[in-house]
């Protein structure tokens, strides 16, 4: 009986013991939680994309909070939506964001470009880019494997006849594919409305694209000299539009003569 | 400093707690994903192994006194699962990076049975409180050692066509069994090395 007593009252000791001070301890070490920072990450989307610039949306919210930033457009995810709910809490002006959205540059599908290798290697773009630029034949183009698929976290993405392809439905616009892509074809285009965009980005000569791909931009400036508003030049063997000018006329893509330009309704 | 070295070596390489003893294996194959999540819990189990061996050193002279050697288990599970707390409770306030980064793993090792063989171990073998210390130090070592060298094998494995009915857990399985057998090697090693 003693020995039963003896023990309870060891093991009771000792929890009691632990428990004090563990209850101690959070009361003399407790950390103050900043409200507000917390409410402003309840504004955010949480997908932690990084597209504000800061790690995560925790610190964009802290930095808000703290009063590192007062610029509360900087979430894209979050929009227009977002940014006013955090300038209700900061009090501050609530800035705009300019929608945008993610678009592969490339049309070599299967009909447009020829495979130049049996590729068996490991099915990410990443590897399969450094083996003679990838098994198409265009080196500057869309691999197919899917780097970008899988790190959308919107799902947003999918591959279409061995092209990436990006639903504008879907995107957030967190820019997180764009650092992914190995040929660095993900631009962000803004949605404003209809604008016109250049799916092609080989830099080689006209000739030489011709063999490469059949809707790739020759740098013929057909679409320099039909375009009013001139946003249209071209640079590098390849045409290039500069959105703030495009007013969505579309008559590039009608002079265009492999139509690697299109209109992008986003 | 010969007997340092000794126990150090054995608690890494001959006993180590996860490959020799399969003690710890639930953290040995969650966190051993990248290399820097299983860097981050291996520091955060040296440092839970040292402190619960110097907390329940002490304890266990109580319990030797009183004659209830049998009550060390429940009592260990209760002194380590609330030292863990604490330690998650100072470090949340006085070092928030460190805290940030073994934030996730600290409640894990609450209930690692790694921690606990160690401590339970230490005072099978009658080991002295330097010995114990000493040891639950290179076992702590030893669970880094296996962790980094197995998160390096995942990785490798990320980059390579696997069959289909073995992706995902059963190859990490396969990868495991075959470290373990590797470490089989170092039987007798450190007895031959320190006589």
């Amino acid at each position: 009986m003693n020995l039963i007593a003896l023990s309870v009252a060891i093991v009771a000791g000792i929890g009691f013991l632990c428990a004090l001070i563990l209850s101690l301890a959070s009361v003399f070490f407790a950390v103050p939680v900043d409200e507000k920072a917390e409410k402003i990450r309840e504004c955010l989307p949480g997908a932690n994309c990084g597209a504000c610039g800061f790690s995560g949306c925790d610190g964009y919210a802290a930095a808000l909070s703290k009063g590192e930033t007062t610029n509360t457009a900087l979430c894209v995810p979050g929009g227009n939506d977002a940014s006013s709910a955090i300038a209700k809490i900061t009090g501050g002006e609530a800035g705009s964001v300019r929608p945008m959205s993610a678009v592969v540059l490339c049309q070599g599908n299967f009909h447009n470009v020829e495979q130049k290798l049996e590729y068996d290697g490991v099915e990410t773009c990443k590897m399969a880019a450094q083996l003679f630029g990838g098994p198409k034949s265009c080196s500057y183009g869309c691999i197919g494997f899917g780097d970008c698929v899988k790190a959308c976290p919107y799902n947003a993405i999918f591959i279409c006849d061995g092209v990436a392809r990006i639903n504008p439905d879907s995107c957030k616009a967190c820019k997180t594919c764009v650092s992914v892509c190995p040929k660095g074809l993900i631009e962000m285009i803004p949605r404003d409305d209809v604008k016109t965009a250049v799916l092609c980005k080989n830099c080689d000569k006209g000739a030489q694209t011709r063999k490469q791909c059949k809707a790739g931009c020759i740098g013929c400036m057909k679409c320099v000299k039909t375009c009013e508003a001139g946003a249209v030049k071209v640079e590098n063997n390849k045409a290039s539009v500069d959105y703030d000018k495009c007013t969505g006329c579309g008559k590039c893509h009608e002079a265009c003569p492999v139509k690697c330009i299109d209109l992008l309704k986003l | 400093m010969k007997w340092f070295f000794s126990i150090i070596m054995t608690a890494i390489l001959t006993n180590n707690y996860v490959l020799c003893k399969f003690l710890g294996i639930c953290p040995f194959l969650g966190v051993s994903k990248k290399t820097n999540t299983a860097v981050g819990m291996s520091a955060a189990v040296i440092f839970v192994m040292v402190l619960a061996t110097i907390t329940t050193y002490p304890i266990n002279l109580l319990l030797v006194k009183c004659d209830l050697e049998y009550l060390q288990t429940i009592v260990f599970i209760l002194v380590i699962a609330a030292l863990v707390q604490f330690v998650e409770i100072i470090l949340k306030k006085y070092i928030p990076a460190l805290y940030n980064s073994l934030g996730i793993y600290l409640p894990l090792i609450t209930t690692n049975c790694a921690v606990l063989g160690v401590v339970l171990l230490n005072i099978q073998n009658g080991s002295g409180f330097a010995e114990s210390v000493i040891n639950s130090f290179g076992a702590g070592l030893g669970f880094m050692l296996a962790m980094v060298m197995f998160s390096g094998v995942r990785e490798r494995l990320e980059g390579n066509d696997i069959p289909k009915f073995l992706q995902g857990l059963p190859i990490t399985l396969v990868a495991a069994s075959l470290t373990s057998v590797s470490f089989l090697g170092f039987t007798g090693v450190v007895e031959g090395i320190f006589g």
